[in-house]
């Protein structure tokens, strides 16, 4: 009997415990939006919403200033779409490969490389972009470009560089949670794939893929968060100006917005590059929403 | 018992590593008709079961020695492709395993893997297949929905169906009813009668009343030895070895 009231107290505990965990969590998410909010919104209004989302120009600093942030959010979309496109396919290969096809041995090397690649902080990737591919660029910028004289020389430090040092960033996350997600789909399927008659890689494509559909999808949502979020790397490697996204064109992200103006912008300035931040936050929240809808959907029915 | 095998087993050993899990196995299977795979838990017919669609082939660390003739054509010859083996040898699972997809895509499965892509002709597969194993009247309206919506009896016809949507010509089941209660049990007992007229049908069975129910011959297996094979009528009413009228009277298990 003591015992049971002990038991019961531990849970009540516990649960109690939890429950402020939740709540933490939930005032978290809350507070931080209403604050992201309440600081971005007052541009729309005092630059004007068209303006603004819109304008291509950006001159904050100039006598007539203009804070059009369309090219910032472009390059964000295209950079982040460009390096899941490439990282993607890159890491859902080498998931299969890890735990569909290669033999243990060689898994056992390549998958610890992999976690190591996760580890890796962001402004070493910054370094190597930095020091590899940008005057790799610049020579390609230098053959493409020869005769044309509407092109703004950038060194090497472009779109694709960027998108390149995202591609490799989100790998890990892609790899690691693709192949834990094979990993999980039962031995059963994949028996009765081969009972059929199918192949290692008919039974690979046309079973345990779609199985582990929705982890797979987790991962594209983690590796769509991390490209959208990350600053440091790509801030040592797209160049930096407010340009159309083109490959070859030095570009400026909606996270390298704010970490290169952040620290001196004033007045409605400051308000815009708030703005700017909002702008990153809806779209992360998005990318969420969507792909929870998606898994979920993976999940029950077709 | 003496017409033509469609199966001919000839001195069959299998190891998992050391352990020698199959010995020196001879046995002939009558085609269409239904052979039961009775004995103790352990005692290797699932693994018997395997070597006759070259299942165990995905197993690490196995090595298996003897024939097994498939009208009369070694499977385990150099240069056989399991592929087309497998199309001809299907397989039914003790869990109902149908893929997470819909009813239609689980039937279509096995005729689009190789190479069908008409619709009009899946269409055609998918029908007959699930009238063969007599459920198209139960899921006709929902082809579309997914197939682990169904219940357990239901999904293992699916299965069934979808071993017969590639024209099989034998038909391996490891305990398909175990993981069902006894109206869908009954349904596949019933529908075993049917299968035998098209396929040769091998059966593992836990339950010796199914062996009696569905089986005309039966095979008793003691670790890793084929005991005794009969007609099921003979083997269970007068067993030659100590050891079958042993477990059929329930003294070991
Ligand atoms: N994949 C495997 N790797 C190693 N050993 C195995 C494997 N599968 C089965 N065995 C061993 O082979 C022997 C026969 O196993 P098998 O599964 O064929 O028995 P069974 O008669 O089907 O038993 P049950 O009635 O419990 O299904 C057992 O000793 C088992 O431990
Ligand atoms: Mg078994």
């Amino acid at each position: 009997m003591k015992n049971k009231a002990k038991i019961n107290a531990v849970e009540k505990t516990a649960k109690s415990i939890f429950m402020i965990c939740a709540v933490i969590a939930i005032f978290a998410v809350c507070s931080i939006t209403i604050y992201m909010i309440a600081k971005g919104t007052p541009a729309l209004k005092s630059v004007g919403v068209l303006k603004l989302l819109f304008g291509t120009s950006w001159a904050p600093t100039a006598n007539e200033p203009a804070y059009g942030i369309l090219y910032i959010i472009l390059t964000s979309i295209v950079g982040t779409a460009a390096s899941v496109l490439i990282g993607v396919p890159v890491g859902l290969l080498t998931a299969v490969f890890l735990t569909e096809i290669s033999n243990k041995k060689l898994a056992a090397i390549v998958n610890p490389a992999i976690e190591l690649l996760a580890g890796i902080p962001s402004v070493i990737y910054g370094l190597l972009g930095l020091m590899l591919l940008n005057p790799f660029m610049y020579k390609m910028e230098k053959m493409i470009f020869e005769d044309s004289d509407t092109h703004k020389f950038t060194g090497g430090s472009n779109l694709i560089s960027a998108v390149i040092v995202l591609a490799i960033m989100i790998l890990p996350t892609v790899v690691n949670v693709s192949a834990s997600s094979l990993r999980a789909v039962s031995a059963n399927l994949r028996a009765a794939s081969y009972a059929l008659g199918a192949s290692k890689i008919q039974t690979v494509f046309k079973v345990t893929i779609p199985a582990a559909k929705s982890g797979i999808m987790t991962g594209v949502v983690l590796g769509i968060g991390r490209a959208l979020g990350e600053a440091m790397a790509i801030n040592m490697v797209a160049g930096g100006s407010v340009q159309i996204p083109l490959p070859f064109n030095s570009v400026r992200f909606l996270t390298t917005q704010l970490v290169s103006e952040m620290g001196y912008a004033e007045g409605v300035h400051r308000q815009v590059l708030f703005t700017v931040g909002l702008v990153l936050y809806i779209f992360i929240m998005v990318v969420n929403l969507v792909l929870q809808k998606l898994r979920k959907g993976a999940n029950t029915d077709e | 018992m003496m017409e033509t095998a469609k199966i001919k087993v000839k001195k069959l050993n299998l190891y998992y590593g050391d352990n020698h899990a199959l010995k020196d196995i001879d046995i002939k299977i009558r085609p269409k008709a239904v052979t039961a795979f009775i004995g103790p838990s352990g005692c290797g017919k699932s693994t018997f079961l395997k070597t006759l669609n070259r299942m165990n082939d995905l197993v690490e660390n196995v090595k298996i020695e003897g024939e097994v003739l498939l009208d009369e054509k070694d499977i385990y010859a150099p240069g056989v492709d399991t592929t087309i083996l497998r199309k001809k040898v299907g397989m039914v699972f003790q869990q109902p395993n149908p893929f997470p997809m819909s009813i239609y895509d689980n039937i279509a499965y096995g005729p689009r893997i190789h190479g069908i892509k008409d619709k009009r002709k899946l269409d055609e597969i998918v029908e007959e297949s699930l009238r063969g194993a007599a459920i198209f009247d139960e899921v006709k309206d929902r082809l579309k929905k997914n197939a682990l919506g169904l219940s357990g009896g239901q999904q293992q016809r699916i299965c069934i169906a979808r071993a017969l949507a590639v024209c099989p010509e034998v038909l391996l089941m490891d305990e398909p009813t175990s993981a069902l209660d006894p109206i869908s049990t009954s349904k596949i007992e019933d529908l075993m009668e049917d299968l035998k007229k098209k396929y040769t049908v091998v059966i593992v069975t836990h339950n010796m009343q199914q062996a009696v129910r569905v089986a005309d011959d039966t095979a008793f297996f003691l670790l890793g030895e084929l005991i005794e094979f009969r007609e099921t009528k003979l083997l269970f009413s007068y067993p030659q070895d100590k050891r079958t009228e042993d477990y059929i009277t329930g003294r070991f298990g």
